[in-house]
């Protein structure tokens, strides 16, 4: 299908195209099959939440635009934000299954009594109608119950198929504006999908929103797909594939299908990152058993080899500026955690709390660093700041691994593998506080998560 | 050491059972078997092609070395099994092999991988050494992502850290 242009604009000011990116069928995120109930969320649940109201959506008119109804569309909206808003931990949303639905004269006159009387300390707002032109407008409002006042008020005009893009976008503005944060809902994530007996996984590379919602098998499992990182434009993908019995890292063209090698060598390629630009990628390659750190244009070329020591220099993340580069070592006797500057020069060790670290992430907003920590018999996700200050444990599991940041550098998703011959890997993902901890839906096993930057 | 050990047995009992010999190699080949087909699980020790996987594992000590915890040296016990994989390699010298490395699962991806590498490495330098052409030994690491053991246990553990030599088929 040809991409349609997305067109993203406040309702009320009518700004101009934002982005284009395909049309996607609108799927929702598979169903968590088993209940997260760990002590971690028991825990989270004790916290005080702010309530929020999120009613089904009105419409000034049932319209069917593209197969769907817009008053369907109003209550799917609603359901979405809803669940954005309580993954994130911070809310307590009572959204269109446990509140009554709102007229269309209520959206901009919030009945604010009523939502008091429900112990909502906000109310969430909005509409779905056909905009005239094939297309969808969204309204989403935010209003204080308490101060009777407007807080959000956006509009989005969509493309029918990108109407789970407006319920981020919605829930985006809702959470930054109570939170002061960076949105990061309207994101996506490439991870492994994985199926299969443990002795022979089958491993598929696969794409989704950062609520698991429009989920898509990118490879067919026929060669061992590890390791998937997106481009910053969520074009492609780079990753390492076992085809034809090789490691080697390809760059995938999410919009062809076609995917390119990242270098022509005989030697095994693996563990790639891109830089924040997308102009660079950083891989390892395995020499005769040792291992080292390279960076290559991704348009080819020749690569630069950065790291030179005798023992396993691997992976690698880029700081935001684009200047340093964390990494792993295990240089000293024992993984540990490493920078570096991208010209290879001013290699320091950062990690030394004791144990082994790894698979270092550095946060898009450049203030910390997640890793692996093994020690005692566990693996956890942790953060320390780029210097190796005040390192500290988000998670608690027999073995989490792989960190990778939410847009805003304020979420952390990782997968979790249980032991034994039946034992899973699966998606999950942790806030900064390592309070709030949610297992992401996916419809197989999964692992090796990279979530991308936020959508224009 | 004691699964170590634990391992060389089966290794031998099932090589038993395939009717070839044990721990040392013979100097000279069983007889060649008459037709083909293969079925190596009969015990009766025919119908294995000479030169293929079948010949390979029924006639050296083992396929596969194993390695300590974030190690990848080859010790003495793995030296004893290399040179039959040599003398076997030196009887079919057209024949070619896969090394594969791998590490248990308790390491990180990216790292495995590496240590994957190192293993297969070791393992191809030591049959180098005994004087198997390095153009005949191709490696592959497979890190973590293929276990041979299931269990989340050190025996389970010491069993994938290994290096497994496999002939390609021609």
């Amino acid at each position: 299908m040809k991409p349609l242009p997305l067109r993203i604009a406040l309702v009320a000011s009518a700004l101009g195209a934002v982005s284009a990116l395909p049309a996607a069928a609108q799927t929702p995120p598979a169903t968590a099959t088993e209940a997260p109930r760990t002590a971690e969320v028991v825990a989270e649940v004790s916290t005080e939440r702010t309530v929020i109201a999120v009613p089904a959506f009105a419409t000034p008119a049932v319209t069917n635009v593209a197969g769907l109804r817009t008053d369907t569309l109003g209550r799917q909206v609603a359901e979405v934000i809803a669940a954005d808003l309580e993954r994130s931990g911070l809310y307590a949303p009572l959204g269109p299954g446990s509140v009554r639905a709102i007229s269309m004269t209520e959206v901009r006159a919030p009945n604010f009594a009523d939502w008091q009387a429900k112990n909502a300390d906000n109310v969430v707002h909005g509409f779905v109608q056909a905009s005239g032109t094939g297309g969808l407008v969204v309204g989403c409002y935010l209003y204080d119950t308490a101060l009777g006042t407007e807080l959000v008020r956006q509009g989005f005009e969509i493309q029918p198929g990108d109407w789970r893009r407006a319920a981020h976008k919605c829930a985006d503005a809702i959470y930054s504006r109570l939170s002061g944060e960076s949105p990061f809902f309207d994101s996506r994530v490439a991870y492994i999908a994985e199926s299969g007996p443990k002795g022979n996984r089958i491993k598929r590379l696969a794409i989704m929103d950062s609520d698991g919602g429009n989920h898509r098998f990118v490879t067919n499992g026929q060669a061992l797909a590890i390791s998937p990182r997106f481009s910053p434009d969520y074009k492609k993908i780079v990753y390492v594939s076992y085809l034809n019995n090789r490691v080697r890292v390809f760059i995938y063209d999410v919009t062809s299908g076609s995917q390119k090698l990242v270098t022509e060598s005989a030697n095994a390629t693996f563990a790639p990152r891109w830089s924040p630009d997308g102009r660079q990628i950083l891989y390892s390659m395995a020499v005769g058993g040792n291992t080292d750190i390279y960076r290559i244009s991704a348009d080819g070329g020749t690569p630069v080899r950065l790291t030179s020591t005798p023992g396993i220099d691997v992976g690698g993340s880029f700081s935001p500026d684009g200047k340093k580069i964390v990494f792993e070592s295990d240089r000293s006797g024992s993984q540990q955690i490493y920078t570096m500057n991208i010209d290879g020069s001013n290699q320091q060790r950062i990690s030394f709390g004791g144990g082994r670290y790894a698979t270092p992430e550095w946060s898009p907003r450049g203030d910390l660093i997640a890793f692996t920590k093994m020690g005692g018999g566990e693996f956890r996700i942790g953060v320390m700041t780029p210097s190796g200050g005040g390192a500290r444990m988000l998670t608690n599991s027999w073995q989490d691994e792989a960190p990778t940041w939410s847009p805003n550098g304020r979420v952390i998703q990782f997968f979790r593998t249980s032991p034994g011959k039946d034992g899973k890997s699966q998606l999950w993902q942790v806030d900064l506080t390592g309070v709030n901890l949610r297992r992401l839906p996916t419809p197989q096993d999964g692992s090796d998560p990279s979530w991308g930057p936020i959508l224009p | 050491m004691t699964i170590r050990k634990t391992t060389a047995m089966i290794a031998a009992i099932t090589m038993l059972t395939v009717g070839a010999c044990a721990k040392k190699a013979p100097d000279t080949l069983p007889p060649a078997p008459e037709g083909s087909g293969g079925d190596t699980g009969t015990g009766t020790g025919t119908g294995v092609v000479p030169g293929s996987q079948e010949d390979f594992v029924a006639n050296v000590s083992s396929d596969r070395i194993f390695f300590d915890l974030d190690q990848y040296n080859v010790d003495a016990q793995d030296q004893t099994t290399l040179q039959s994989q040599a003398q076997w390699l030196a009887r079919y010298p057209a024949v070619r092999v896969t090394l594969e490395g791998h590490a248990d699962e308790r390491g990180t991806r990216d790292y495995n991988i590496a240590l994957g590498e190192r293993r297969a490495n070791a393992a191809k330098n030591y049959l180098a050494s005994l004087g198997v052409d390095s153009n005949r030994i191709q490696v592959i690491s497979y890190g973590k992502e293929r276990p041979a053991a299931l269990g989340s246990n050190e025996e389970a553990w010491a069993q994938n850290r290994r290096a497994v030599t496999v002939v390609i088929s021609r």
